[in-house]
């Protein structure tokens, strides 16, 4: 009897003692993620932080380091974006609410979906020689901003869809139900309540997508980005009518992982100080995104209770 | 059996099936107009099943074939050419959740209107408070017409439904187990609402609780596993079944 009462109490702490281990190496692990995150801010920073001026800021790369800037290049990535999300964000809601609204289940949508999550894991470059073979040759849009928006909108695209289609399934099924059985269309229950309910998951699935293609730098350099740019693009508003231009569509570009991508390659010390302060730049915006998505997500959820 | 009333809805040898599971087997019930029907029985007798063949909600499912026919007034809902945006405004719904759209208390109510493309504010100002009146939601948020519905109880929010669906005027409401997420004061007020509604519309309430069918409903249906096994006036179902399976149900000998 007593025997049996000291072997399971051994057990019980064997147990605990395992219980303990396991928390403990869970803590290590996330902290090795955390500690080589900070410690690559914090080296980020020492080396780049003193180059940060508006000067840095406002002026074109130069043959001098303590006289070269990013402007072209944060500019570059800026116009990028915009198209990259002007051109995703309206094809990659459209697909999801599709898929998940209107698609009928059978093996053509399996397909396409299995298909839209491989895309999401091919690899960038990928794109990069597609967009090269495409958007430049065939199509003859140059090595253009529109071609780098274009490729970094299809490398996000599946992205996008797969997001929307997660806030989308997160609406209730009786809200759907609540507006067909008072007559409404598929289209007026799309879009007078799925979209509205699911704008804040949307919204963060975009935000985080294009944190992803703002660091992008293969496929831009596969379709002909160019690395010393020393000019700005057109201007997309003009003082005279009709006011609003697309030449700088056209125009060639850099993005700011190229720059550093090009100073960093440079023997000069000097100009890996300006790849680190670009480095801490790219960072900044990307954080500012990510926390532009968790208040994007707080606000809309605020809003919408079941 | 004779009706109350003249039947405004007809179902004929309906067999409905969810892939190849039968949850109808040759159903045949006339709902007459203006009364309160109950659908009464057991969970999985396919009550909840017909109702929602009545305007057509299970469309909305995927691999379900159903066969027989479903007349409204005389014409079947279930011929090609019957548009199902249409019906549905003629026979409106109230689901076992409340689902009230996370919007204020007005646009839920005028949600009906606004899509066929009523906007005029002093129109819609007026259905609103009709409305909330025949749903008797009136009085308790008359002051708060601008407010989330999702801030109401949810014997309100129930009864918003309700007020939600009058509003685009249905000749028909279909009630799926409406109170049974519900406490019993919620439930007596929605049982009062019924019986002054069933005045204007024609009323098909399914429902779990037995003395509910009895105290809402003139004809009740009894199925049971997919068959309408007694169909008749309330008072008679409940003190004197012609069948055996009924009586054992409703003396809670199964069920």
């Amino acid at each position: 009897m007593e025997r049996n009462q000291s072997s399971r109490d051994n057990k019980t702490a064997r147990r605990k003692f395992y219980d303990r281990t396991f928390a403990m190496l869970g803590l290590l692990a996330t902290f090795i993620g955390l500690i080589t995150l900070f410690a690559l801010m914090i080296d980020l920073a020492t080396d780049g932080a003193g180059r940060l001026s508006r000067q840095f800021l406002l002026s074109f790369p130069s043959r001098f380091p303590e006289q070269a800037g990013i402007l072209s290049a944060w500019v570059g990535t800026t116009l990028v974006m915009l198209v990259t999300a002007l051109t995703a964000v309206p094809l990659g809601v459209a697909a999801g609410v599709y898929l998940e609204e209107y698609a009928p289940k059978n093996w053509l949508t399996a397909l396409i979906e299995i298909n839209i999550a491989n895309l999401a894991g091919v690899p960038s470059i990928v794109y990069g020689l597609m967009a090269l073979g495409l958007f430049v040759y065939q199509l003859r849009l140059g090595h253009s901003i529109l071609t780098a928006g274009l490729t970094l909108a299809l490398l996000i695209l599946p992205i996008v869809i797969v997001a929307t289609r997660e806030a989308i399934r997160a609406v209730p099924g009786i809200m759907r139900e609540a507006a067909y059985a008072l007559g409404a269309t598929k289209w007026q229950m799309v879009k007078d309540h799925v979209l509205p309910y699911s704008t804040g998951g949307i919204l963060t699935g975009v935000i985080i997508a294009l944190s992803r293609a703002i660091g992008e730098t293969a496929p831009l350099i596969t379709i002909g980005a160019l690395t010393f740019i020393a000019f700005l693009p057109d201007s997309p508003v003009k003082p005279e009518f009709p006011f609003i231009s697309f030449d700088w569509l056209m125009s060639p570009f850099t993005v700011m992982p190229i720059q550093m991508f090009n100073w960093v390659s440079r023997p000069q010390e000097e100009f890996h100080l300006n790849a680190a302060a670009t480095g801490l730049v790219l960072m900044v915006m990307t954080l500012a995104m990510n926390a532009l998505a968790i208040y994007l997500r707080y606000r809309f959820r605020k809003r919408i209770r079941w | 059996m004779t009706l109350p009333s003249e039947p405004i809805i007809q179902v004929r040898d309906l067999d409905f099936y969810y892939g190849t599971v039968r949850a109808l087997k040759s159903v045949n019930v006339d709902i007459p107009g203006k009364q309160a029907t109950a659908f009464i029985g057991p969970s999985g007798c396919g009550k909840t099943t017909l109702l929602r063949c009545l305007n057509r909600m299970n469309d909305l499912v995927s691999n379900v074939s159903i066969k027989g026919s479903v007349k409204l007034d005389g014409r079947d809902i279930y011929d090609a050419g019957t548009d199902v945006i249409d019906l549905r405004r003629r026979v409106g719904m109230i689901f076992q959740k409340w689902n009230p759209f996370p919007k204020s208390i007005y646009e839920n109510v005028v949600y009906g209107l606004r899509i066929v493309g009523i906007n005029n504010r002093s129109r819609l100002d007026e259905v609103v408070e009709n409305n909330l009146k025949r749903a008797a939601l009136w009085d308790e948020v008359k002051d708060n017409l601008h407010k989330s519905a999702s801030d109401l109880s949810g014997g309100q929010q129930q009864r918003l439904c309700i007020a939600r669906a009058l509003a685009v005027e249905p000749e028909v409401l279909l009630m799926d187990e409406p109170c049974s997420a519900l406490d019993p004061i919620s439930t007596a007020k929605i049982e009062e609402l019924i019986h002054e509604l069933k005045h204007t519309f024609t009323i098909v309430i399914v429902t779990h609780n037995m003395q509910q069918a009895a105290r809402v409903s003139d004809v009740t249906a009894f199925f049971y596993l997919g068959e309408l096994i007694e169909f008749g006036e309330t008072g008679r179902i409940f003190t004197n079944p012609e069948k055996r399976q009924t009586e054992d149900y409703i003396t809670g000998r199964f069920g």
